[in-house]
């Protein structure tokens, strides 16, 4: 059995040390706000919190996790700059189809948490791994100052 | 009940409810199992509801439920929809819950398409005037309900947010307590609409109803369905088309843990296990022997030169107008051609469908564009009668017409019939590009002469498959003419004295194609005008002023063009190897003029700097949800420009994942500025839109900036190379 510390909750499970937190996320714990898109790292639709970085739950060994913090689409509203980026990118209405835009608002809140008042360069930097095929990236890029601004 | 004398000569509930039956609408009870984890998706049903048409349903409460016709793509519909219902109906819009329709052809068929399917940018269009017959005819409906409690003139009273109010005695009434009064009465066949000077909703960017649950993981599409006992699977077609299934030897998977079971059908070969890991790791562990079959050694280039072959001879003729002839025999003749190849859609959420299927049901949850063909196609796979099939529709993880088939459903079944219990079916990305349903490669053969600086005559001929003759062959082709392939060549917006458009069906070999974001004017459109701005060269003229010259019977379009020439700085000096490019179309009925500003670098890599759009699409439902399709439309269509193709070799495709199927990302998004016009005309589309548009206009601003004059999408990064240049 594997135990994580998923949105401050201890959760404990059956899978294989290698099974991708994503899998694990979706299948095993019914979580299914982590997107799956492309299982390679490509499109950052999986993107989740690991101490607070963003990382690809499609390639991340569930067994490498440990006891660092994951934290997911459902629970990062639970911070200030994930609370910030959700009312951003409503106020704004960036989201069209919506699947890739828990891994865009899971990215653009670990930027903002990091880099409270980006740079454009920034925002390309911490937001060219997510792919989103509605063509959101206008309002992304506008949702992510707002919400600086607000942080 | 108090009868006045407006009700004395009305038919009894009964006779009322038996001609809302004959005249198709609803009143048919629809109970399937719920699923487990489908708060939104439970179905329609019309018990203890006042539910005078398929569209909108108010209990005692009040609560009020409209039934979606068209399904969420991401386009905004499950808010435009609503606006319009609840424009007309007065409803309380803050209030209102939405519902999915089931498959139903009679109540649910797009006006426009025939069939129950969202496409074509039309939902709007198609819905405009049934859904405001419907909310007008329901709001009259519960005014003469409480006219006739009060005793007054149903004239005297008003609507608004859920209420009927007669001002005159201070006395209001919601919705809700009006419901059984006004279910006695007859449906207003011609009830009058709102004037649109008095639309309170219609008009403002009022906020989308489907984002809030989409920013925090709670939205639930088709992928994310969850059954008690649920078991998931992946799978494996052939990578040759219409290749077979040989030999299996399932050793190595089955000792996978988690592993249960590996379904072998004719063409596919599937994992199931406990999750879409075991899944996997077993379908990498299969032995697979393929019967690869007659299109083993089909290539692009024969594809192409199949094409090519076909595109020299006569086209069914399409439209005629004038002396072709003789115009092609005045001024100075100029001959192009255009190509386009094959496309994948690659939605987000990549292809899946979860199923049920018993000895005696079969269940199905999906985001689907035609519910009703998925329906029909799960009941044949299952061989089981149509009541037996229940689909439960989800969100959709982008559409882009992929989801307008129904294969993903069909297979799923298959698979699931040999699975006990519930089964969630997802391919991988890789399946996903390498069997979609792809937009088809195009040639379009055209001739222009010519004559005191515009056109004395256009002969145009596009050459490519049939969608049509396959997914809508009644209605959709006709006497050899596919009216999607020549949409927006035969309705091109110039005039033009003399012209001839003609259709050549050249279906290609083993290749399956279907409806990509922007449907047959993604072709047209980039044909018809990069060989404008060719020809405004020849004539040495500008490009907008030798539009401009043609555009008299076209004046939305004109406007357009002026609104973009002036947005967009046209004509203000540029730094070298940076050109402006413009596009005008009318297709869609959305009249759209777009000017895409780019730099050519010296490798021939080209940078989007600015894109500017003018746009009358009519009255503007939701103009900020407009908006949005354009940005996001125009970026659709720029991506395919800058680097769509998919290519064959060996009867397989190449592409597999995003690594080699590139999409524009965000650090290459230039600045978009969307212009919507004050229009009182119907609305027109806007899904597409954008996507037809900005391919044209780059690859007009790469000939600005370059001189070369590039007559085949994806661009040819070569091509433009410094170095490449003579």
């Amino acid at each position: 059995m594997t135990t994580l510390n998923i949105n401050g909750e201890s959760k404990t499970f059956d899978a294989p040390d290698d099974m991708p937190l994503l899998w694990v996320l979706r299948d095993v714990l019914g979580m299914t706000g982590t997107k799956f898109g492309c299982g390679i790292a490509q499109c950052g639709a999986c993107t989740v919190h690991i101490d607070g970085n963003p990382v690809r739950s499609c390639l991340l060994p569930v067994g490498s996790i440990g006891n660092k913090a994951v934290t997911t689409i459902e629970g990062v509203g639970a911070t200030p700059v994930g609370a910030k980026v959700q009312k951003a990118w409503l106020d704004l209405e960036v989201i069209q189809c919506g699947y890739c835009q828990s891994g865009q608002i899971m990215s653009a809140a670990a930027l903002l948490a990091s880099t409270p008042q980006p740079e454009d360069a920034d925002i390309d930097l911490a937001m060219a791994g997510n792919i989103c095929r509605c063509g959101t990236y206008v309002r992304i890029r506008e949702a992510i100052k707002r919400a600086a601004g607000e942080v | 009940m108090h009868r006045s004398e407006n009700s004395a000569s009305l038919p009894s509930r009964r006779a009322v409810l038996k001609s809302s039956l004959a005249a198709g609408f609803t009143l048919a009870f629809y109970l399937p199992v719920r699923a487990a984890n489908e708060p939104e998706q439970t179905p329609d049903t019309t018990a203890g509801q006042f539910a005078p048409n398929a569209f909108i349903r108010i209990d005692h409460t009040g609560k009020t439920t409209l039934v979606m016709p068209q399904v969420e793509m991401g386009q905004g519909v499950y808010t435009a929809i609503p606006m319009i219902l609840a424009e007309e109906l007065d409803a309380d819009f803050s209030k209102v819950e939405l519902k999915n329709a089931p498959p139903n052809e009679k109540l649910y068929a797009n006006p426009m398409l025939g069939v129950q399917a969202t496409g074509n940018s039309n939902s709007v269009r198609a819905f405009w005037k049934p859904l405001r017959q419907a909310g007008a005819a329901t709001r009259a409906m519960l005014m003469q309900a409480a006219a006739q409690q009060w005793q007054v003139d149903p004239a005297s009273c008003t609507a608004a947010n859920s209420v009927v109010t007669h001002a005159a005695s201070g006395r209001s009434i919601g919705y809700g307590d009006l419901v059984d009064a006004a279910a006695a009465l007859p449906v207003p066949q011609d009830p009058p609409l709102k004037n649109p000077k008095d639309f309170t909703l219609i008009g403002k960017p009022l906020k989308r109803l489907d984002t809030p649950k989409k920013s925090n993981g709670s939205a639930i599409y088709g992928i994310d369905a969850m059954l008690p006992g649920m078991k998931f699977a992946t799978l494996a077609a052939c990578p040759v088309f219409g290749g077979k299934v040989a030999k299996v030897d399932d050793t190595a998977a089955k000792a996978v843990p988690g592993v249960h079971q590996i379904v072998v059908l004719d063409d596919v070969v599937a994992v199931v296990g406990d999750h879409m890991w075991a899944a996997k790791k077993g379908l990498d562990a299969l032995k697979i022997t393929w019967d690869e079959g007659p299109n083993a050694k089909i290539s692009s280039a024969d594809i192409w030169a199949d094409l090519r072959a076909a595109s020299k001879k006569d086209g069914v003729v399409a439209k005629s107008v004038g002396d072709l002839a003789k115009g092609l025999a005045q001024g100075e003749r100029f001959d192009a051609e255009y190509e386009l190849p094959f496309l994948a859609h690659a939605t987000m959420e990549p292809m899946n469908c979860t199923v049920h299927v018993t000895p005696d049901s079969c269940e199905v949850w999906i985001g689907t564009q035609t519910i009703s063909r998925v329906q029909q196609y799960a009941a044949k796979a299952a061989g089981l009668p149509l009541e037996k099939v229940t689909v439960h529709q989800h969100l959709l993880g982008g559409g882009f017409g992929r989801r307008l088939e129904w294969d993903m459903a069909e297979s799923a079944v298959r698979i699931g019939k040999q699975v006990d219990g519930p089964v969630k079916v997802v391919w991988t990305r890789e399946e996903d590009v390498q069997h979609d349903i792809y937009r088809p490669v195009y040639r379009n053969v055209i001739s222009a002469t010519l004559s005191d600086g515009k056109i004395a005559a256009w002969k145009y001929r596009v050459s490519g498959s049939s969608v049509m003759a396959r997914w809508l062959p009644a209605g959709g082709y006709k006497n050899g003419i596919d009216i999607d392939a020549v949409d927006s060549a035969v309705d091109m917006p110039y005039d033009i004295p003399n012209k001839q458009i003609e259709y050549v069906r050249a279906e290609p070999p083993a290749v399956p194609t279907g409806f990509w974001r922007g449907v047959g004017p993604n072709n047209n459109v980039f044909a018809v005008e990069s060989f404008m701005d060719e020809l405004a060269r020849k004539a040495g003229k500008d490009p907008i002023d030798f539009r401009r010259g043609m555009l008299d019977g076209n004046p939305r379009l004109k406007a357009a063009l002026d609104l973009v020439a002036e947005k967009s700085g046209w004509g203000q000096p540029l730094p070298a190897r940076v050109g402006r490019g413009v596009c005008v179309q009318p297709s869609f009925a959305s009249f759209i003029a777009t000017v895409v500003e780019a730099e050519v670098d010296e490798h021939g890599e080209v940078h989007l700097r600015r894109v500017t759009s003018a746009v009358d699409t009519g009255i503007a439902v939701n103009p900020d949800i407009i908006v949005a399709q354009l940005q996001g439309g125009l970026i659709f269509g720029l991506t395919a420009a800058l680097w769509g193709e998919i290519t064959i070799e060996n009867g397989r495709v190449q592409q597999s994942n995003f690594n080699d199927y590139r999409m524009l990302r965000i650090d290459e998004v230039p600045t978009i500025d969307i212009h919507v016009m004050k229009s009182s005309e119907d609305p027109g589309g806007i899904g597409e839109t954008g996507a037809t548009a900005g391919p044209p206009a780059l690859r007009n601003a790469i000939y600005a900036a370059t001189g070369i004059a590039l007559r085949r999408l994806p661009i040819d990064r070569k091509a433009l190379a410094l170095a490449n240049k003579a």
